[in-house]
Order: structure tokens, then sequence, then C-alpha cells
């Protein structure tokens, strides 16, 4: 299963506060981690909302609009995108995600949300197959 | 849920389990009982976490619990006294700096590099290696790897259980190979790891013509293999050729589940991060070659021909004949030489392809491997030899174990009594 696991703006990121060297090597060794492990497959991090645009829709009307968008509650600042088996595993990896020094700053949050597969749109096996290939397991298990 | 506490601890305990197996076979010795120690914890864990919350360092905790049974365990048989002479005191001497020892990371990356090497050691069969090494390394419960492979739990059970015996009675040491027995015994780890991804890929029996999440651990377990030993330029060749052949996971079926060869696929829908991963390890393990490419690196590199062809049309199929040629080199197999009867075909023609798939025709090992006649067929129909062409499809159909393989085979068999209008 894929997930994207979405960190959260701070001020400082917002304001293009570059993390302290020791910060980089602390979130440098936690990738590295997931590397070890097999699991990360792409990760980034982005740059302040100032840098950034957004497009508005209604109807057809299309506005383009500037950053920085400080009035939004959660900017998106990062992402990581992993392989795992299952949420709970993302959950336990990312529990050690050095996001912030312990006791120092407001409180934050990631976001751990699940990546659609072809699967998921019903384009691979129709559930009458599904069912059967599950019967044709557990008939297999029994014996 | 996320937030279940059960669930929760048991995905902290496969984080852990690899390396805490490992670390404990260092000490105890046998992989057997190391994995019954890391057993022992995640009940430790189950039963004291809920209350304590998970621990901030749970390797460590996990490390610590495991060895303190260990001693224990130690304690209490009859050949204590040998124990203590050959590792207990070792262990005994160790207790007070348990949290230290475990806090130091240098020496586990090693200990999993151990492990694996145990784990696919020739002695074991084919499939003891592989569900060893899914048991071990993967995380995979018993009952996962029964159902992975269509085979009933108790049978996987027994196969671990006979593997680890097998292990300890051959006194297999805990060590990595080195020197000339290097090579060989990489060898046997990448063909596990490769044999579990093809599993998933192509699978043989049963009507499954993909199993991904097979193809997903054995991703996993050649990325860490690429990270133990960084220096193998054939790991990074198979995890080059995994993850490109992975990426055209979503194009290979159908919407009824049926299979779509590379020449239907849908391109669009091949996975270019996974592409591009593939590649970048391809660069890796080219830049550590030294002498001739192995068979890793080689199919890699064919299968990076196809992934940079946008088009079916535009797979520069020359150099992949040429590339077969090395590969037969590097791995003679009938097989190999079927594959590159099928890339002359396309390069220069079927009359090129058919010529050499006759020779392979006399070959006893490739009597019932159904792709022989598959391909022959192929090559008839191309030259308007229809009727010779659809026997070979019927024979091919009786050969394949794959139901879904075999209704292909026998709709192209059909197909020969209307034959395309010229």
């Amino acid at each position: 299963m894929r997930f994207i696991v979405i960190t959260k703006a701070t001020a400082e990121s917002e304001a293009g506060v570059l993390p302290a060297t020791e910060d980089f090597d602390t979130m440098g060794r936690f990738i590295q981690e997931l590397v070890d492990a097999g699991v990360l497959l792409d990760a980034g991090g982005l740059q302040s909302s100032a840098k950034g645009a957004r497009i508005y829709f209604d109807g057809d009307k299309k506005t383009v609009v500037d950053g920085p968008f400080t009035e939004s509650k959660e900017l998106i600042a990062g992402y990581y995108l992993v392989e795992m088996k299952s949420i709970e595993e993302c959950v336990e990896w990312f529990k050690r995600c050095p996001i912030q020094h312990p006791g120092v700053g407001a409180p934050i949050n990631i976001e751990i949300r699940r990546v659609f597969h072809a699967e998921d749109f019903g384009e691979d096996f129709t559930a009458e197959q599904r069912e059967a290939v599950e019967k044709r397991r557990a008939k297999v298990a029994g014996r | 849920m996320a937030t279940d506490t059960h669930r929760a601890i048991e995905a902290a305990w496969r984080i852990e389990a690899p390396r805490l197996v490992a670390g404990l076979t260092r000490l105890v010795r046998d992989v057997g009982v190391a994995e019954e120690l890391a057993q022992d914890a995640l009940v430790a864990a189950l039963e004291q976490w809920p209350a304590e919350g998970v621990p901030r360092n749970p390797g460590a905790w996990l490390m610590t619990t495991a060895k303190r049974r260990a001693i224990d365990q130690i304690r209490r048989t009859e050949t204590f006294k040998r124990k203590v002479e050959e590792v207990g005191r070792e262990l005994e001497e160790s207790i007070p700096d348990v949290g230290a020892m475990v806090a130091e990371d240098d020496g586990i990356g090693d200990d999993l590099l151990r492990l694996v090497f145990v784990a696919c050691h020739p002695v074991l069969s084919a499939e003891a290696r592989t569900a060893l090494t899914l048991r071990l390394l993967g995380g995979l419960t018993t009952d996962e790897i029964a159902r992975a492979f269509l085979v009933p739990e108790p049978t996987v059970a027994q196969r671990i259980v006979r593997a680890k015996k097998t292990l300890a009675n051959a006194q297999v040491p805990f060590e990595v190979p080195r020197g000339d027995e290097l090579a060989a015994r990489l060898s046997s780890v990448l063909e596990v790891v490769y044999l579990i991804f093809n599993e998933g890929y192509s699978a043989t029996a049963g009507d499954d013509w993909m199993r991904p999440e097979l193809c997903e651990d054995a991703l996993r377990l050649g990325r860490i293999l690429a990270r133990l030993a960084p220096r193998e330029p054939e790991v990074h060749g198979l995890v080059a050729l995994m993850e490109i052949q992975a990426s055209r996971a979503a194009a290979r079926t159908g919407p009824g589940g049926e299979p779509i060869l590379l020449a239907d696929q849908n391109r669009a829908r091949w996975d270019q991060l996974l592409i591009r991963r593939g590649l970048a390890a391809l660069e890796r393990a080219e830049a550590l070659i030294d002498g001739k490419p192995g068979r890793y690196v080689l199919q890699a590199v064919i299968a990076a021909c196809h992934a940079r062809a946008r088009r079916f049309s535009d797979t520069d199929w020359e150099r992949i004949a040429w590339l077969y040629e090395d590969l037969a080199e590097a791995m003679p197999s009938p097989v190999v030489e079927l594959n590159r009867a099928v890339a002359l075909s396309m390069a220069f023609g079927p009359e090129t392809g058919l010529a050499l798939v006759d020779q392979l025709m006399a070959v006893p090992a490739m009597r019932n491997y159904h792709l022989l006649p598959s391909v022959r067929g192929d090559f008839l129909a191309k030259l308007g030899r229809h009727a010779e062409a659809r026997v070979e499809f019927e024979r091919a159909a009786s050969l394949t174990r794959n139901e879904r393989e075999r209704t292909l085979l026998l709709d192209r068999a059909a197909a020969c009594d209307q034959p395309p209008r010229p």
C-alpha cells in the first residue's frame, strides 16, 4: 500500500527560514532509515507558499492568486511517499519523524493518506472474480 | 483503524523484527531460538505496552526484553555450564550494559546481512529459503506466506520448522561469506528475492495472473539488500529489474482480470516513478561493474530498453537481441535463447526467430515449457502458416498451469481459423 505523509507548514517554514544544520541532519537520518528499510519511494520539501500560487475555480471563472496563503490553517510543507503493509506500520514509522524538537514550538501534526491503487478503481478484478479467488484460497488453506 | 492499540504494537514489532532476530541470532547462534525470543518479546509488548504506551525506542525495549529471556533460558538448560563458557559469559557481562549495547547501531546492519545469508543458505531448498526469508526478513506471518503461495498454512509452518533444524544441524555459521564464496552465496540470495518477485509477477499456478503484495515484498527486500551490500552491482541490478517490471503492474491486467501482453499494454499506465527508480538503480549498478555485467544487470538493461520506448513500435529490438546474446553467456538457458528468438524476430523478421526456435524444439528441458510452442505459434502465424500455428497454440495451452494464460492461448488458437485478411 502506498501512503503520502504530509508535513505541515510552520511560521518558520512560511517565513522561508531553513532548518538548522543539525535539524537537517536529524531529518536526514530519519529519511535514511526509511531508505534502509526499503519503504521510501519519494520525498520532497515544499518552499513557502509565498513562492506559490493558487487557481480558484468558480463555475467557468478561474482566478489566479499569488501566495502567501497565511489565512489557511494548514498548509503543506513537505511529503513522503512510502510503500508499507498497513496504515499501522506507517503510523509507527512516522511517530519517529523528528518533525519537532521535543517541548519546543506550537503543536503540529503530520497527515497520512492512502494513495489510490488502480485496483481501487475497480479496473482489475471484478467483485465476482475477487470472491472466486478468495474462495479458492480458502479451500487451499483448508486442505 | 490507525488507532487500534493491538495492531499498533504488532506493527511496531514488525518494523523491528528483522533486526531483532538478527541481533539475537548473533548472541544465541541459532536462528530458531532467536525467532522464538523475538516472538516472546512481542508477547511481552502486547502485555505491557497497552498500559505504558509504545516506548520511544521500541527496538531497544524489545531487544532488552529478548536478551533477558535468552539469559533465563540459558540458565535453565542442562548445558548451562558449557553455554556460560561459550556465550553466557558474554551475555551475563553485557546485561548491565545492555542498554548501551542496544543503543549502538554498529553491527546491526552487519547482523542483518548475516541473517540474509543464513536464511538463503543453499543447504535449504528453494521453497524453504523463500519461506524463511519472507518470515525472518520480510515480516510476513506463516499465514500470509501460505496465502501468497497458495499452499496450506501447516505446510509453510512445517517448512520453516524444518529449515531451522537443517540450519542448526548443518551448523551454518552466522557470517557474511567472503572471497570466492561470496559470489555464489550472493547469487543464492538474489535468486530467492527474484523468486518471490516472480511468484507475484507471473503466477505459475492458480488463477491469479499477479499477486502484487509479493512483488512489493520482494522489492522491499531487494532495496534493503541494496543498502546492506551497496557495492554489489548485481544487487542494484536486481532492484532495477524489479522496479522496472513492477512499473508495468497496472497495465498488465485488463478490467476482467485478463493478462495484457507487453505489445498491447497502455504505456500511459506504467508507473514512471518506479521506472525512474529502476533507471537510477541501474546507473548505480553500472558504475560498480568491474568486467562483464551479470545476469540481473543484463536483464535490467533489457527491461530499461522497454521502459524507454514510448510505444511498442519504438522498441530497440536489435539492441535487445544483442543483450540476450550477452545474457545467454552469463546464464546459459534455453529460455534466454527463446527470448532472443523473439527479439530477433522483432528486429529481423519471423523467419530469423523461427530458425532459432526450431533448434530449441530438440532440447529436452524445453519439452514441457509452454512458452516454446506459444512463441513458435506466434512466428508461424506471422508467416501465414495458420494451421501449424493453431497446433502450437493448443499445445502451449495444454502445458500452462495458469488459467488465464491458457485462455489467452486458446483464444489465439481459435483466431488461427479466422486469419486476418491480407
